[in-house]
């Protein structure tokens, strides 16, 4: 099926979200949506799937102008989705969430399960899905979740397929897997959409590309332009793709962990009998894909995590059970994954959240009242130095662009004497032009004899900081690598396959 | 806490799957909760030994099969059960000390021997009427149940249902008020319905239209229907009691052969129409909720909505509808403050079982069964304090008026363990 965008316009408040956008895309083509962190990508596939409504522009399936006043009528077209944050109930199981929406029922109402679980084996064998129906998703691996996104949108009879940024949260091997199957589905006629801001996949993967900036169609290119030419397209200018660093100058052993195990509330060791040591003025990253012990091992070394046993110790001081405020004290700095939850209070000023964690004492609080003549000197300071994009000190955080929030929480954390900075994912969700900067600024730390850590689920990121690169498999230590160890090295480690012999000397 | 490693094989295969190893996580909660509970029936045992028989009537006078009374050794027999709670104390000790969770049945039984000693205790001297006991149990906890059920299916499709007590309210008012003005119970019954789902449709307009917290809606109803049934009764129902408020009632329908079963028979089968649509009401919801289309949008909608939008299901319209037939239900159980039990309307008589219904519903874990489980362990405690005064126990009334509150808190705090509720409850869908 030819799907066809024509002036579709989206607003939201003073917001132009999308601006007149025009794309076409053929049966038997995979055609990227190449941009940024809110260039309109996913409003633009919302508007498609009937989530939202477009204030202008039409939608043509075949030439005929379409109006979906819902997902239901979208899907009734033969539009599918594969979200970005999937759209399964986690507590049904994978039988179910298929059938939820087009169910069957036998006789007396009840839901004809047998049909369903038919359907789900008979679109997975086609593919060469290994799905049990009867899986609960929550237990589900994401990128068994993502397959079961993908047979939902199949049992519809999709012929336009949209994967919305369906890599962010797979191994490299996993999304070779996930191209794979686009190819598949493409032979096979369907149209496909592919959002993502991945240069490297989109050239591997793609027939044609269109690129979005800010609301706006900016460009066509060819699968054969350069990282460079596309970036530059994505961002409005040119970018510096890698990270200037030296060789490190290293110090002794700052940070010791040894036999770190981490167990959830259910019991699953999370982080399981982790031992590793990081030296000043040097960067080590922790690789892996998303959920396989990074988030709460970087939790338990600032004290977040309630079930920790084994030893931590920061130049030679016991840290293993010490409370958030001891290791802050101790001169930890800490980026969290996720700065809306943990690294930021939305409604409060810029300002009032660079002292959020040092509202114990001077120079910001005198007498149990706050120096606010002192906050604001260092919040323009701050906000000068991390080239924060605002209008004033006095800014709710919360209106800050990603990118700029991210600056905040980092200009907080770098403001203190640090004896460590943890940071994880530094840059997720960030814009291009600040993910040069923060780079830069993780570096010059390094560089300054602080021990660093960088948790990312980017190999990009991991290969452009790292001197030291740790790979977690399902809580444990994979291996721990130099920093130029090659991609597909690092891919399998991911996977769980150990180093060959000669790589693990780092 | 401590944990143990079951399974700490590596994992070298290159297989996309994140399987994490687990241990079990082992709690002393239960040991010193059943501790506490052993030293109190030592403390009953040593302290409060009572002289005499203490004798349980297991048949009442018009059953069918008459079963012979059991007769017990007050003093002796509560040593006895507080030496075998203090063995059931120590296996549990051992079992969390073995790293091994504290299994659900060894706490039935813990309660069994503990209710049952305290029961031997406090009708020391004089004989207990189980079946009036179980019956009246029974009774109190019909309401609850309905109540409940309203809850789970507000709170499953993603409303919370606080407004259980202004529906049970004005299903009370309303059906007493119909059924004495027509004559007509069935007439009765279908206007508590009407008034219960009126009640929820505003609680379903403010949360899923406008947006207010469903919480303070829910609260401020409980509060406007009280307030508007309290002033019709004074203003209108009581001048004209013998009009509008002398309702008739539902008669008891023994059910054959059924009603002849020793114990469970005139416990669960010699009851009026209101407690028969109640089993059947149960039994439906569960098995709608949990295997037919309907339950399964709707607790798509309560879960994810999100999810169960980009489905093509109508999310808000899906929880209205619903909120209005959970009114329906709560209005159906508040029946059974008056033509259910032939009581003219009174003041505030519901008396806060809408609350409790809701405890239930917690405590259940959001599911219709267990809800209506811990609803009738709710009617127990309360039946059993009305029991323990009339045979003149020990025990201060006020002291056993607690007692429904006190076994609310252990159960949710200490022994039902984490369970999830669903995960959209209580939060309005938003679409931009």
């Amino acid at each position: 099926m030819k799907l066809e965008l024509r002036g579709i316009t989206k607003t939201f408040g003073a917001l132009v979200a999308n601006d007149h956008i025009d794309l076409t895309v053929e049966p038997g083509e995979i055609h990227c949506l190449l941009g940024e962190n809110g260039a309109g990508k996913s409003t633009l596939m919302n508007v498609l799937y009937g989530l939202y409504q477009a204030d202008g522009g039409e939608i043509l399936l075949d030439d005929a102008v379409q109006h979906f006043a819902g997902p239901g009528d979208a899907m009734a077209a033969g539009i599918g989705m594969v979200h970005q944050h999937f759209m399964l109930i986690p507590v049904f199981t994978v039988a179910e969430n298929v059938m939820l929406g087009h169910e069957q029922t036998r006789a007396g109402g009840l839901l004809d399960l047998p049909a369903a679980r038919a359907k789900v084996k008979e679109i997975s064998e086609r593919f060469g899905f290994d799905v049990d129906p009867d899986a609960l998703v929550d237990e589900l691996p994401v990128g068994v979740q993502q397959r079961v996104e993908i047979i939902k949108a199949l049992s519809r009879d999709a012929r336009v397929l949209v994967f919305d940024e369906p890599t962010a949260v797979l191994t490299p091997q996993e999304t070779d897997e996930l191209m794979q199957i686009m190819r598949q589905l493409r032979d096979a006629g369907t149209a496909i959409v592919f959002i993502t801001h991945k240069l490297r996949e989109v050239r591997e993967v793609a027939d044609r590309i269109t690129v979005m900036r800010l609301g706006k169609v900016v460009g066509e290119a060819q699968p054969t332009a350069t990282n460079a030419e596309l970036a530059s397209l994505m961002v409005g200018r040119a970018v510096e793709l890698t990270v200037h660093k030296e060789e490190p100058t290293l110090g002794e052993e700052a940070l010791v962990v040894e036999n770190l195990t981490v167990v959830d509330h259910i019991g699953q060791l999370v982080v399981n009998d982790v031992s590793f040591s990081v030296r000043r003025g040097e960067i080590l990253a922790i690789a892996g894909v998303q959920g396989n012990g990074q988030t709460e091992l970087t939790e338990a070394l600032v004290g977040l995590q309630p079930r920790v046993t084994g030893r931590i110790s920061l130049d030679g001081r016991e840290l293993t059970g010490a409370s958030v405020r001891k290791i802050l004290d101790a001169g930890v700095g800490f980026v969290p994954e996720d700065r809306n939850e943990d690294g930021l209070v939305g409604e409060f000023t810029i300002a009032e959240n660079l002292m959020l964690d040092r509202s114990t004492g001077k120079p910001f609080v005198k007498a149990a009242t706050l120096q606010l003549g002192y906050r604001a000197d260092f919040a323009r300071e701050k906000v000068a130095e991390f080239d924060v994009r605002t209008p004033s000190i006095e800014t709710k955080v919360g209106r800050l662009s990603g990118g700029n929030q991210q600056k905040v929480v980092l200009a907080r954390e770098l403001s203190r004497d640090l004896t460590l900075f943890v940071a994880a994912q530094p840059t997720r969700g960030v814009d291009v032009g600040s993910i040069e900067f923060i780079h830069k600024r993780i570096v010059e730390t390094r560089d300054s004899g602080v021990p660093v850590i960088v948790v990312s689920t980017e190999l990009d990121e991991v290969a452009a900081l790292a001197d030291r690169i740790m790979v977690m498999y399902r809580g444990r230590i994979v291996g721990i690598v130099p920093g130029n160890t090659p991609r597909d090295v690092l891919g399998l480690m991911m996977a769980g396959e150990a180093p060959t012999s000669e790589g693990v000397a780092a | 806490m401590s944990t143990t490693t079951e399974n700490t094989a590596p994992a070298p295969t290159p297989a996309p799957v994140v399987v994490l190893a687990k241990t079990v996580i082992t709690s002393w909660k239960a040991p010193v909760a059943f501790l506490v509970f052993t030293l109190a029936m030592f403390a009953l045992a040593i302290f409060g030994a009572r002289p005499g028989d203490t004798t349980f009537r297991l048949s009442s006078p018009a059953d069918a099969i008459q079963l012979p009374e059991v007769v017990v050794p007050s003093a002796p027999t509560v040593w006895v059960v507080a030496i075998l709670l203090a063995v059931v104390t120590i296996v549990s000790a051992a079992m969390v000390r073995a790293q091994k969770r504290v299994p659900l049945w060894l706490i039935v039984i813990f309660a069994v021997l503990f209710m049952f000693g305290f029961l031997t205790w406090a009708a020391a001297g004089s004989s207990l009427p189980m079946i009036g006991l179980l019956f009246g149990s029974l009774s109190l906890a019909v309401p609850l149940i309905y109540g409940s059920l309203a809850g789970v299916i507000g709170e499953r499709v993603g409303v919370v249902n606080i407004a259980i007590e202004s529906q049970l309210l004005a299903g009370a008012f309303t059906a007493a008020v119909v059924a004495s003005v027509t004559g007509n119970l069935w007439l009765g019954v279908i206007a508590a319905m009407v008034a219960g789902v009126l009640v929820a449709m505003v609680l379903a307009v403010f949360a899923i239209r406008y947006l207010v917290d469903q919480v303070i809606v829910g609260v401020v109803l409980n509060v406007l229907v009280v307030g508007l049934t309290s002033f019709f009764y004074s203003q209108v129902l009581v001048p004209n009691a013998a009009v509008l408020n002398a309702p008739p009632r539902f008669e008891r329908l023994p059910i054959p052969l059924l009603g002849d079963i020793p114990i469970i028979g005139p416990v669960l089968f010699k009851q009026t129409i209101i407690v028969y649509i109640m089993y059947v009401a149960v039994a439906a919801v569960y098995v709608g909720l949990f295997h037919t289309k309907w339950g399964l949008r709707l607790r798509a909608v309560g879960e994810h909505p999100q999810a169960a939008d980009t489905v093509g299901i109508k999310v808000n319209k899906t929880r209205f509808w619903n909120v209005a037939l959970a009114g329906a239900i709560a209005g159906l159980g508040g029946t059974f403050f008056t033509i259910g039990t032939g009581i003219a309307f009174n003041k505030e008589m519901t008396a806060g079982a809408g609350y409790i219904a809701l405890a239930a519903v917690i405590f259940g874990q959001w599911d219709p069964i267990k809800a209506t489980l811990a609803a009738l362990l709710f009617g127990f405690a309360s039946n059993l304090q009305n029991t323990l005064s009339v045979i003149g126990s020990p025990v201060p009334s006020e002291f056993m008026l607690m007692l429904p509150y006190v076994v609310t808190i252990f159960a949710v705090a200490g022994l039902v363990g984490k369970v999830r509720p669903p995960a959209a409850s209580g939060k309005p869908y938003v679409k931009s």
